[in-house]
């Protein structure tokens, strides 16, 4: 076999791959759209939110190797941000107020990034959560964030000025299409030549400096771009609860995000997503059920049972399956 | 078609109703109880720090209360079912609006954590349902968040620190120092005590601010003993308080004539500490369950259920849906508004309270007692932890609506609130 077939042979296998996956992206489209008439569409908004948190924690960890361990801080920082521009001036509308929200916490991730992409490994992780827990402290003195009770009673209001938010379906839907388009961005900057210079940095840091990248600066804007997508997802978050609350900073938070990305795989797109949708559910079952009390033993159970038996998370195991058995 | 009309109908007054058409013209019939179930939620701390005052317990007194009742208002069954919210406001309030939106739910019960009530509160308001508050003791649930669809019932910080502060100075504790956890709750609580001391004549000569859950307390008793006060102001909750009253007893803080005025004390605090290392320290309290013979009744029946006394929240919480329960029964609906009015006019007189009445603001203003740790000399028995020392009258033990800055307090309810004393 000469070099020309065995890449004909790649790319025909390239754009079988193509096609299922497309196949998967327009099933999974087409379940998001008649889901929320099954399940209660309260309960998927707030899956799809996180979903969008751990896919944010995703592009760092999984494509550029950095383990953030202050997530928590741009998704506060985008629901106190939303949170304070509607019930200040409601008149704005939830579409402003979003953007908004992400631009500020974009604007948190771009200091923060700047201040701990300085430092590797363990040492980054723990400025992250050093600067996370000032941002806490700074929510919970700060006049303006309502203390230990947080933002409340914002009204949702009008998508446009005349889509009513107060329907439940018109909100998921609305988080839907915002859940979607954070998606294809962090999907387009993973697929582009900047993503591959992350994945290049991941893999060897010093050989990527070798070839000429300014490494600080790439993870840096990987930083600013992850945050970003993290503050949206709080953003989006606040106007459907109507609140912003200490929870959403608290490191807790950081750890949650970390928990949903490994058990759903780092790596894989939508590996979060599952995981993000675990961990929601979990939390909501065992919430009203007898087991309540059993809540964090059961989930760390599951934790510790998917670092034993599937390191690569649940999606990260099924795509191997798939790899051994149909191909 | 018009023949099941006819028959339906005809069947009305006697036959469970099955079909949706029979429903709709049931409810309309008698009445207006919505799916003919008055369903209660209830939703609190079931695992975490403040499981003990409230959790599973205040479930089991609200199963009293609804048995008490007779487990149906004329035939309409009561349903009951709970959640943890982990005094989470995200979590409680995706689970309240979860059971607005799907099952229906026409009281919700409970509601620990003031971030968690203030959630809850404004979601009922905006859905029409209704709320009693009995657990968190955020004063501003009735003042700046007040809203028209809920009731605060048990407690709340006004009354424990400011009634404290005034029956103490009164009694002879005029020098305070205060030791205060540094945190919303604290800060807030030393505002009012301190005000309430300097008004009714006392002053504060000293103050010290705690990190939240300090283990080491050695050298702020140490300063409180140096001050000299006469009170030593604990406005600290849970393990914070624990430590604090346990590090004083090691300081001999009460046997050099200091005494400790703890502001937030619930029954199951002083079961943890001990008699012999709580004892002397003086609080506020909503209820106790040996106050009188209705109270220790009740609260015998709870303990052979529970193997527990009741705390003042979970007896609060029997009363607050007992007498909810009423207001449905007598007014014949579970809309919000019909019932909150009734409850307005009339009086609450049970083992929780006599003479308790809801203000327009939804506090429901009752009696608070002044009370005191025994020693263990003086208690007979696992139980017999607290003396009560005096009542602070209804009026004076909660926040007056002169000084509301609640939206439903208008300018004449200002003026008459004021007018008594």
């Amino acid at each position: 076999m000469n070099a020309q077939s065995l890449l004909a042979i790649a790319q025909q296998r390239g754009i079988l791959e193509q096609r299922q996956l497309n196949m998967l992206y327009i099933t999974l489209i087409a379940l998001g759209l008649i889901a929320p008439w099954i399940a209660y569409p309260v309960f998927l908004m707030k899956l799809l939110c996180f979903g969008l948190f751990a896919c944010s924690f995703n592009l760092l960890l999984g494509y550029t190797g950095l383990l953030s361990f202050g997530h928590a801080a741009f998704l506060a920082a985008g629901g106190y941000s939303t949170g304070y521009l509607l019930s200040q001036h409601p008149g704005i509308g939830p579409e402003l107020a979003i953007i908004g929200g992400t631009a500020a916490a974009a604007l948190v991730g771009a200091l923060f990034g700047a201040l701990a992409i300085r430092r590797q490994g363990i040492y980054f992780a723990m400025i992250t959560l050093a600067l996370a827990q000032l941002l806490y402290f700074l929510f919970l003195k700060a006049p303006f964030t309502g203390g230990e009770d947080g933002l409340h009673g914002f009204s949702r209001g009008k998508l446009l000025g005349f889509i009513d938010l107060t329907d439940n379906h018109a909100m998921y839907y609305f988080v839907l299409a915002i859940t979607m388009l954070g998606f294809a961005l962090v999907k387009r900057v993973v697929y582009s030549p900047f993503g591959q210079i992350l994945q290049a940095i991941r893999e060897n840091e010093d050989r990527a400096t070798s070839l000429g990248y300014n490494v600080s600066r790439y993870k840096w804007l990987a930083f600013v771009i992850s945050s970003g997508v993290a503050g949206l997802a709080g953003s989006t978050k606040a106007v459907v609860f109507q609140l912003a609350t200490l929870s959403d900073a608290h490191w807790h938070m950081s750890g949650e995000v970390v928990l949903m990305t490994l058990l759903g795989g780092v790596g894989p797109l939508l590996g979060p997503f599952v995981g993000a949708g675990i961990v929601v559910s979990l939390q909501h079952l065992l919430a009203q059920s007898p087991l309540g009390t059993w809540g964090t033993p059961i989930l760390g159970c599951i934790f510790v049972l998917c670092v034993l038996c599937f390191r690569s998370g649940v999606v990260g195991s099924i795509k191997l399956l798939v790899k051994k058995n149909f191909k | 078609m018009s023949a099941a009309f006819n028959f339906n109908a005809a069947t009305l007054t006697r036959t469970i109703t099955v079909s949706l058409f029979t429903g709709l013209l049931a409810s309309t019939a008698q009445a207006s109880i919505s799916d003919n179930e008055i369903r209660i939620g209830y939703l609190d701390d079931m695992s975490g720090p403040y499981s003990d005052l409230a959790g599973p317990g205040g479930l089991e007194a609200m199963r009293m209360a609804i048995e008490d009742v007779g487990g149906k208002i004329g035939q309409h069954k009561i349903e009951l079912f709970s959640a943890d919210h982990k005094n989470n406001a995200d979590l409680g309030a995706n689970i309240s609006r979860q059971w607005i939106d799907q099952r229906n739910v026409d009281l919700i019960a409970g509601l620990n954590s003031s971030a968690v009530a203030i959630a809850v509160t404004r979601l009922v308001e905006e859905k029409h349902r209704f709320a009693i508050v009995s657990t968190a003791a955020a004063a501003t649930l009735t003042n700046e968040y007040c809203t028209p669809n809920h009731l605060h019932y048990v407690y709340d910080t006004y009354s424990v620190s400011n009634g404290a502060a005034k029956a103490i100075v009164a009694s002879g504790g005029d020098t305070w120092y205060m030791l205060s956890a540094d945190y919303a709750f604290g800060h807030a609580m030393d505002a009012q005590v301190s005000k309430a001391v300097v008004e009714s004549g006392g002053t504060i000569i000293g103050k010290a601010n705690h990190p939240f859950q300090t283990t080491d307390f050695s050298s702020y008793i140490l300063q409180a003993q140096a001050s000299g006060a006469k009170i030593i102001g604990l406005a600290s909750a849970g393990s914070d308080l624990v430590n604090a009253i346990s590090t004083a007893k090691q300081f001999g803080l009460m046997e050099s004539g200091q005494t400790l005025a703890s502001l937030m004390v619930f029954i199951t605090d002083i079961k943890a500490i001990g008699l012999p290392t709580a004892q002397g320290t003086q609080f506020v309290s909503g209820w106790y369950w040996d106050m009188n013979d209705e109270s220790r009744a009740w609260a015998n029946r709870y303990f052979e259920r529970t193997q527990r006394m009741p705390t003042m929240v979970q007896a609060g919480m029997y009363s607050s849906t007992f007498q909810y329960l009423k207001a449905v029964e007598a007014t014949g609906s579970d809309e919000p508004q019909v019932v909150r009015e009734y409850m307005m006019k009339t009086p609450i007189n049970d083992m929780f309270t006599k003479n308790g009445r809801v203000r327009v603001d939804g506090r429901m203003v009752h009696d608070m007692y002044l009370a005191q740790v025994k020693t263990p000399e003086e208690s007979k028995g696992e139980w017999d932890l607290f003396k009560i020392l005096g009542t602070i009258p209804a009026d004076e033990a909660f926040l007056p609506l002169s000084q509301s800055k609640c939206k439903l307090v208008n300018a004449d309810q200002k003026v008459a609130g004021a007018s008594r004393p």
